[in-house]
């Protein structure tokens, strides 16, 4: 099996699907000739044409808003947004259109689209590159969000991305394009949408995470007994998986390099008390950014969770 | 015929545009090498190619004009006055720069020279400028906004929108469109309906013309009337200023989506050595004079590299400033 990193196993999902479904295209800015500015999309317009693989005008809302009549009318869209901060002239097209067609249309039509976009700290690249504003998204009915942390779960969740009858916005922690590479299969395998996955068992603590954020919380937590939620899928996010395990462990910390207020962390703490305070032996914990722009350079140490912030965290829930 | 420099501007001025276009070469080569060596992350634009525009528009305003510029923007910001060090400074994230040493390379922004900031959104800036010039008028101040973007951004919505509104509002923005015929790997063509981008303001009815933008003396002489006009008639214009960059679109882009034979007749046509020759010929100056302005644009940068090098890097504090008062 080949060891892939992450912008290959999603090419490769790409690739397979769209030689399976025809209705699969993908568009966006310089996708198609260029291989895009990650080149996560090298190589399809040669394989399978430029009416497939198409260059977009710079237009976000454009391009996301074209997407949605495109899959709403029988095709299977993937939309690429350069950058996560590039997004937001989009969120229109996307909130009060993509996501609410099925409704709108009382079901009779569906919106199959998926929108990729890189996302995250830690590139050394100004703000707005660098943005986790997956928040914004979660609180938008009729979307899902999902965000792989590592090569396999990237083609699994791709592929059920596309399969997907409804808009799914697909997040790719841009630190971890290159960083890890993992074996990834050939041929069909799908990770489930609205389901975590434990990356580690343990039994006095629950963290939570996803994104780039896993890999820095497994490396943090190799001296506890922990069990680690690697989320995947951030909306609708698998309550279930994160309440047994909060009941077995009593402890949970929640940590996302999004920033803290009204960030993802919020509601899975709301969720946990709603449903799980009677087991909990402490307060539920968040490692996050703090509340402001992402800094430059430098000053990304001061932002990003560190694994010692992590630790503390840790230490103190078990401490408590 | 081309006019007859003396025409346009007396020597001092005419030497100083050169000054500026050589100071901005520098600066921007200067850039790459401290990006090779790691001390400039993340993206970075490099204007190489482009100077007669930048240089040529910002000698036809005035100096309380406002500007504002895309991501592209560092020569954009030193010549309308800040200082090389601290625009050095504020692309290695030193707590001395432009903006601290937070925004960095696509965020120069400096209200104490009317440059009103670069902007990493493509078409940012549009309705911000649309905004500026309605505040402008209401004050009654006597000020026109000068909106610079590329081809690639007239397809963003905001172009279309902000047109619009100018027209309608009455707003005296002046849009100066620098077209390098590329918005990273994609060529106006293959990405505008209508390629030749000034004519796409006739829907707003805003005047437009084009302008050769690898000559700075071409871009003055347009910008400067087309300001005065702005001024006069408190009205939007609209200037499209053909040019080239001479590197990929960034750092990071080899740039292999355009063929060396394109790239090569560009540089003949690099507005720097042309404006050298015509300034030579003309007998406004001599070779000496100009080795001096080089020399002396030279010395500037490398003050800025070792000024960068030796500034702080900005305190943890400074996370949480300026966010709220
Ligand atoms: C809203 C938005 N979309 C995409 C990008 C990524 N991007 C940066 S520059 C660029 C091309 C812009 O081309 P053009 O306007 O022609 O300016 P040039 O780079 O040629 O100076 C793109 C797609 C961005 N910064 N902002
Ligand atoms: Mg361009």
């Amino acid at each position: 099996m080949a060891k892939l990193n992450m912008v290959q196993a999603i090419n490769l999902a790409l690739r397979e699907e769209m030689a399976r479904d025809d209705r699969v295209v993908v568009m966006g800015e310089d996708v198609g000739r260029d291989g895009g500015v990650f080149r996560v999309t090298e190589g399809l317009r040669e394989h399978f044409g430029a009416e497939r693989v198409i260059d977009t005008p710079l237009s976000e809302s454009g391009i996301v808003g074209a997407a949605t009549g495109m899959a709403a009318y029988g095709l299977r869209p993937v939309a690429e947004i350069q950058f996560m901060g590039f997004i937001y002239s989009a969120l229109d097209q996307l909130s009060a259109h993509g996501a609410r067609l099925r409704t709108r249309s009382r079901g009779r039509y569906t919106c199959p689209l998926v929108v990729r976009t890189p996302y995250g700290a830690g590139i050394k690249a100004p703000e707005l590159h660098e943005e986790s504003s997956e928040a914004i998204f979660c609180h938008i009915p009729g979307i899902k969000v999902v965000a792989p942390s590592g090569p396999y779960t990237a083609k699994g969740l791709m592929l059920a991305a596309l399969r997907d009858p409804d808009p799914v916005l697909y997040l790719e922690p841009t630190r971890l394009y290159r960083l890890i590479r993992e074996e990834v299969p050939e041929g069909e395998y799908l990770t489930e949408l609205g389901r975590a996955r434990l990356a580690r068992t343990g039994d006095n603590v629950t963290v939570i995470a996803w994104g780039s954020m896993l890999e820095r919380v497994l490396k943090a937590v190799e001296p506890y007994s922990a069990d680690v939620i690697d989320l995947l899928t951030l909306s609708p996010f698998d309550a279930e998986t994160v309440l047994a395990s909060v009941r077995k462990t009593g402890r949970a910390v929640i940590v996302h390099e999004a920033i803290k207020t009204c960030g993802l962390g919020a509601e899975i703490a709301a969720t946990i008390a709603e449903d799980a305070i009677l087991h909990l032996r402490a307060p539920v914990l968040r490692v996050t950014a703090p509340d402001v722009p992402v800094p430059l350079g430098k000053l990304i140490d001061h932002y990003l969770p560190t694994a010692e912030q992590i630790r503390a965290a840790l230490d103190e829930v078990l401490q408590y | 015929m081309e006019t007859k420099l003396r025409m346009v501007l007396p020597d001092q001025e005419l030497l100083k545009l050169y000054e500026q276009m050589f100071l901005s070469r520098e600066f921007e080569e200067s850039c790459a090498e401290q990006y090779t060596k790691g001390h400039i992350t993340g993206f970075l634009h490099l204007y190489s190619g482009q100077e007669a525009v930048a240089v040529g528009a910002t000698a036809g305003l005035h100096r309380d004009d406002y500007i504002l510029s895309a991501y592209r923007e560092h020569a954009q910001a030193i010549v309308r006055g800040a200082e090389p060090k601290r625009v050095m400074a504020e692309l290695f994230g030193k707590a001395t720069g432009l903006c601290k040493g937070k925004g960095g390379s696509m965020h120069l922004f400096d209200p104490a020279i009317n440059f009103m900031g670069g902007y990493a959104i493509v078409g940012g800036q549009f309705p911000i400028s649309v905004g500026l010039a309605f505040a402008s008028r209401y004050r009654g101040e006597d000020r026109v906004t000068a909106c610079f973007f590329g081809d690639g951004a007239v397809n963003q919505g905001t172009f279309h929108e902000s047109l619009n509104w100018a027209r309608l509002w009455e707003l005296p923005v002046l849009f100066i469109c620098e077209n390098n015929f590329y918005g990273i790997g994609t060529e106006v063509h293959r990405s505008s309906a209508l390629a030749s981008i000034h004519r796409r303001t006739c829907g707003y009815d805003i005047p437009s013309e084009k302008v050769d933008g690898m000559d700075v003396i071409a871009v003055y002489k347009a910008v400067k009337h087309a300001a005065e006009k702005v001024r006069e008639s408190g009205l939007p214009y609209f200037i499209e200023a053909a040019t080239y960059r001479f590197r990929g679109h960034s750092m990071a882009d080899p740039g292999k989506y355009r063929s060396a034979a394109e790239h090569e007749l560009w540089k003949s046509r690099d507005p720097i050595p042309g404006y050298a020759k015509r300034l030579l010929e003309e007998g406004i100056t001599t070779r000496e004079a100009l080795d001096a302005i080089e020399a002396r644009c030279k010395a500037t940068v490398e003050e800025a590299v070792v000024f960068a090098e030796q500034s702080p890097w900005p305190e943890e504090s400074e996370v949480w400033e300026d966010i709220y008062v």
